[in-house]
């Protein structure tokens, strides 16, 4: 894909490391965010663009294993970090438990917020194994979702738990 | 190509298949009342899923919108010139380029494509850009030079009926009088009487409006949007372009929910205008905050009631006077009033009522479609009616909602006979019979949660509840028809596999899951695909007025049993039967073979397809309605569904914080065709009917939107959601498809008067308007 243009005269070149793949940005505007790079110069659009100002975590990515809402993080500013996105979590033809347990569970309805979803249950669950409901409901209140009233979200995430803790 | 598909037809893996039910009509997996897994998923869950906000083109310009900053102005003049000269911008257009019909809109054309002359809204569009980069297209919509000159917004609805006209078309956009029984000359031992309000809700869809445009070279145009409904896209877009509507093709992008947002256009003639000057495809994506002022929201209402009833309990009369503040333009107000009068007694036996209902227009922001649909407002203030009876009469508040409910038989108060099933008994019954919250948990589960600001002596536990009720599909003769086609074929390994195309809007609900379960159920055909929805076939109708299980699976279902008989015919005559002169039906479709019911033989459906596919197409409509007449009264609806929620709240009296911490529903849902997608509807729509109870609305002063973003517009988050226990109530309702009622709506209906009744019984305040706000709870007047 070719990469859009820029703005004359503010304009940057760079290498960001995503999904442990190294990507050029070519003339990028030095002011696109993070989720801009991704979506419309790495072709990378899983996180997704819903409020861009750090509220809604649509656009949850891992920055250094640390989750981040990639519309707050200049794509500048991630060079020579680890980007981890949800693009990089599962392969095309196996799904993660964590995928498998929101499909399973009704989890997924217009499935706009369920990138971001997917990425910070992963990071929770993987920090936080033993989490209990209320610690749940907390890291997933900075995703939000319109669709679900997060109830099969959080049945979800239980049948991941019972399911790594009987493996 | 874009990523426009909306559908994936990649089957679910069976590690995730649960399918908990048998399917009604065939062994096969699947098929209708199973919990089928959704054919978009996995691609949902991988990221791989197309929305519009995704769509690419090589070459592809970013269009953005000029918008007015003042409610009401007069346009002096624009000046374009410095923006045009900018660097990497390819054209400004405004609404001197619009080379086909100056307007748009739903019901009629009253909006402009571009404000020419007056602005009537904050954020009217004024101009539109196209640039190489949306920096471009920001910096140069600021260098666009418009001098207006602002005018007193008109801004208060109850005003506006009287008050000089904002349009051309006046401000009453419809005025509905109904008059049942003899409302005159009846009355009842006891009166009670109130005022309510509801604020602007707005729909908070994830995916903002977005879309591409691709310009075919011959004068034509491709759009990949999100919609609920493509053909009247197209055909509000073709009308403003000065096409015939064949040369505008609109294909369904991923839609990131809709709720009523997406029903009527925002920037699809802009982008196509952008595209066809320019020559090249054009992408737009609207901000957060753009959306907010770039769609429709719930109808702000102004409502007075007077409810009479006897001693017994029993309701004797319903007065109400009903007032939506639908904004500066008409979009679907008419029908949205229509609704709020039709409802307006709730769904309870009532001999006589007065009801009156204005939709006005005002400088506000234009008011539309929402989850609900007039319903919700008129179910706010007559549930808080029916409490403050019970009150008054000594009464308990469900004993005198049980005492009252309709029931099959009985008519509502547009004299309209209710025909198919009315179990709201049944509803009240489920929603109170499910087991109460445990007791006040840790200090985390207090209101104010993990803030830790309530004190638990000051932490008051309420419990309410309300019933509703709505219609399903289009009223008032309104002919909302749903087209599919099926196509059935040999696939590459020589088994059987089914296509379905429709036009159906795939927004989140599920309607793509539906669709193959029908085929699986109908055809005993495991394998089924689903085209993009586009308009190359037929109107499927909206995605609205919980329409799309009956209409479309209507569709669905009318285009296999089509395709049925086209391959038992095939059958018969390749083996000489004359099917015509048969006395019954001899060939029977089952198990996915094609059986001779006297002789025994069958033939696999994979030999019948040898000689070639076999397609259908099915034109579904449903019953026919009539308009209301001058007195209210008519058979204006098809169909109707009911719901009841219980709410248990904690609130801290003294900062005013509401913690919802359970509710409760029983659903009249017919049949569920996908109970794990009717919990899900469940679930998500009673979320937005507690936040429009305790914290959504869109704030206005003078015409301003001040809170146009989530940060300052709050929706409920993991943390504010209650626990939600719901029992359908299956009862298959007459003439529907499966005996299926659509599900969307309900849930959002009589959640929000549950949860603010539980507020009232925990705080003792008569609070008259929702969302009920901190300030309305710890600054209340002590007398009140």
């Amino acid at each position: 894909m070719t990469q859009p243009s820029t703005v004359n005269d503010e304009s940057v070149t760079y290498g960001l490391r995503v999904n442990g793949r190294e990507h050029g940005v070519q003339a990028g505007w030095l002011g696109e965010s993070l989720l801009y790079v991704l979506r419309e110069r790495l072709g990378l659009p899983g996180a997704k663009n819903a409020c861009e100002q750090g509220e809604c975590g649509s656009c949850s990515v891992l920055l250094d294993d640390v989750l981040v809402c990639a519309c707050c993080v200049l794509g500048a500013d991630a060079v020579g970090s680890d980007i981890r996105t949800v693009e990089g979590i599962g392969q095309p033809d196996s799904l993660t438990d964590v995928q498998c347990a929101f499909l399973a569970e009704g989890a997924v309805q217009c499935g706009f917020c369920t990138p971001g979803l997917i990425v910070a249950v992963h990071d929770l669950l993987d920090r936080s194994p033993d989490a209990d409901e209320l610690a749940v409901r907390e890291a997933i209140s900075g995703n939000l979702c319109r669709c679900t009233g997060y109830g099969r979200i959080f049945a979800a995430v239980a049948a991941v738990q019972r399911e790594r803790a009987d493996a | 190509m874009p990523d426009g598909s909306a559908t994936d037809t990649a089957t679910a893996s069976a590690a995730h298949a649960s399918a908990t039910r048998t399917a009604t009509r065939s062994p096969v997996r699947g098929g209708v009342g199973s919990d089928a897994d959704r054919p978009d998923g996995i691609p949902k869950v991988q990221g791989r899923f197309g929305f519009s906000s995704d769509a690419f083109a090589e070459g592809m310009l970013w269009g953005r919108t000029l918008r007015s900053p003042h409610p009401a102005a007069r346009i002096r003049s624009i000046d374009t010139s410095a923006a045009e000269q900018m660097d990497g911008v390819a054209v400004v257009i405004t609404a001197a380029d619009v080379p086909g019909r100056a307007t748009f809109g739903l019901d009629h054309p009253d909006q402009p494509v571009f404000a020419a002359d007056v602005v009537r809204y904050q954020g009217e569009p004024v101009a539109a850009i196209a640039a190489v980069h949306p920096e471009v297209a920001l910096r140069a919509s600021s260098a666009v030079e418009v001098d207006y000159e602002e005018l007193d917004p008109l801004v208060d609805a109850e005003a506006a009926i009287d008050a000089a006209p904002i349009h051309p078309d006046g401000n009453v956009v419809r005025h509905i009088e109904i008059v049942h029984g003899s409302p005159d000359d009846a009355s009842g031992e006891v009166v009670v009487d109130g005022v309510y309000e509801v604020g602007m809700q707005d729909q908070a869809f994830m995916g903002p409006e977005s879309g591409l445009a691709i310009p075919d070279g011959d004068g034509g145009v491709d759009l990949y949007v999100s919609t609920q409904w493509l053909h009247v896209d197209r055909d509000q877009v073709a009308a403003c372009l000065g096409l015939p509507p064949e040369d505008v093709r609109v294909t369904l992008s991923g839609v990131g929910g809709a709720f009523g947002a997406r029903e009527d256009v925002s920037l699809q003639v802009h982008l196509c205008l952008l595209a066809l000057r320019t020559g090249r495809p054009v992408k737009m994506v609207y901000s957060r905050e753009e959306s907010f002022f770039g769609h429709v929201h719930r109808h702000p209402a102004h409502m007075r009631y007077r409810h009479h009833a006897d001693r017994d309990g029993t309701l004797t009369k319903v007065e109400a006077r009903v007032v939506l503040d639908g904004g500066a333009y008409a979009s679907s107000s008419t029908a949205v009033i229509s609704n709020a009068c039709s409802f307006a007694a709730g769904p309870y036996r009532v001999p006589h009522a007065h009801v009156e209902g204005w939709a006005v227009r005002t400088n506000n922001p234009p008011c539309g479609a929402m989850r609900g649909f007039g319903s919700v407002q008129v179910c706010v203030a007559y549930e808080a009616q029916m409490d403050k009876l019970a009150a008054a009469l000594g009464m308990d508040p469900v004993e005198l909602r049980l005492r009252n409910a309709l029931e099959t038989g009985d008519r509502m108060i547009t004299g309209q006979r209710i025909t198919g099933v009315a179990p709201v008994r049944e509803c009240i019954q489920a929603a109170v019979d499910l087991p109460l919250p445990d007791d006040l948990g840790g200090p985390l589960e207090f209101p104010g949660g993990t803030g830790r600001t309530a004190d638990r002596q000051h932490v008051r536990r309420g419990v309410g509840i309300a019933v509703g009720y709505k219609n399903l599909m289009y009223s008032e003769g309104f002919d909302d028809f749903s087209t599919a086609s099926v196509r059935l074929e040999l696939a590459g390994d020589g088994r059987p596999a089914a296509t379905v195309h429709s036009a159906a809007a795939e927004v989140g609900q599920g309607f793509v899951t539906l669709a193959q379960q029908i085929v699986r159920s109908e055809l005993g055909v495991e394998r089924v695909q689903l085209r993009a929805a586009d308009t190359a076939i037929s109107s499927a109708g909206s995605t609205s007025a919980s329409r799309q299980t009956w209409m479309s699976g209507g569709a669905v279902q009318g285009a296999c049993a089509a395709l049925r008989t086209h391959l038992l015919e095939r059958v018969a005559g390749q083996r000489g039967i004359d099917l015509a002169g048969a006395r019954r039906q001899v060939l029977l479709l089952r198990d996915g073979e094609i059986h001779h019911v006297d002789e025994g033989w069958s033939v696999p459906l994979a030999d019948a397809l040898v000689a070639g596919p076999v397609e259908e197409t099915y034109e579904y409509h449903h019953a026919v309605t009539e308009p209301l007449d001058e007195r209210g009264q008519g058979d204006a609806h098809v169909s109707f569904v009911f719901a009841a929620h219980r709410a248990v709240v904690d609130v801290d009296v003294d900062l005013g914080l509401v913690r919802v911490r359970q509710i409760t529903t029983g659903q009249d849902v017919g049949n569920a065709l996908n109970p794990r997608q009717v919990i899900g509807q469940i679930e998500g729509g009673i979320a937005q009917g507690v936040g429009l109870a305790v914290m959504e609305e869109i704030l206005l002063s003078q015409g301003r939107i001040r809170n146009p973003s989530f940060t300052d517009y709050l929706i409920p988050t993991a943390l504010d959601m209650p626990q939600v226990e719901a029992t359908l109530i299956e009862q298959p309702e007459p003439g529907a498809p499966f005996g299926a009622k659509g599900v969307g709506e309900p849930p959002t209906i009589s959640s929000t008067p549950a949860v603010v009744a539980a507020i009232r019984a925990a705080t003792g305040l008569d609070l008259r308007r929702v969302p009920v706000r901190p300030d309305d709870i710890a600054l209340a007047p002590s007398d009140s």
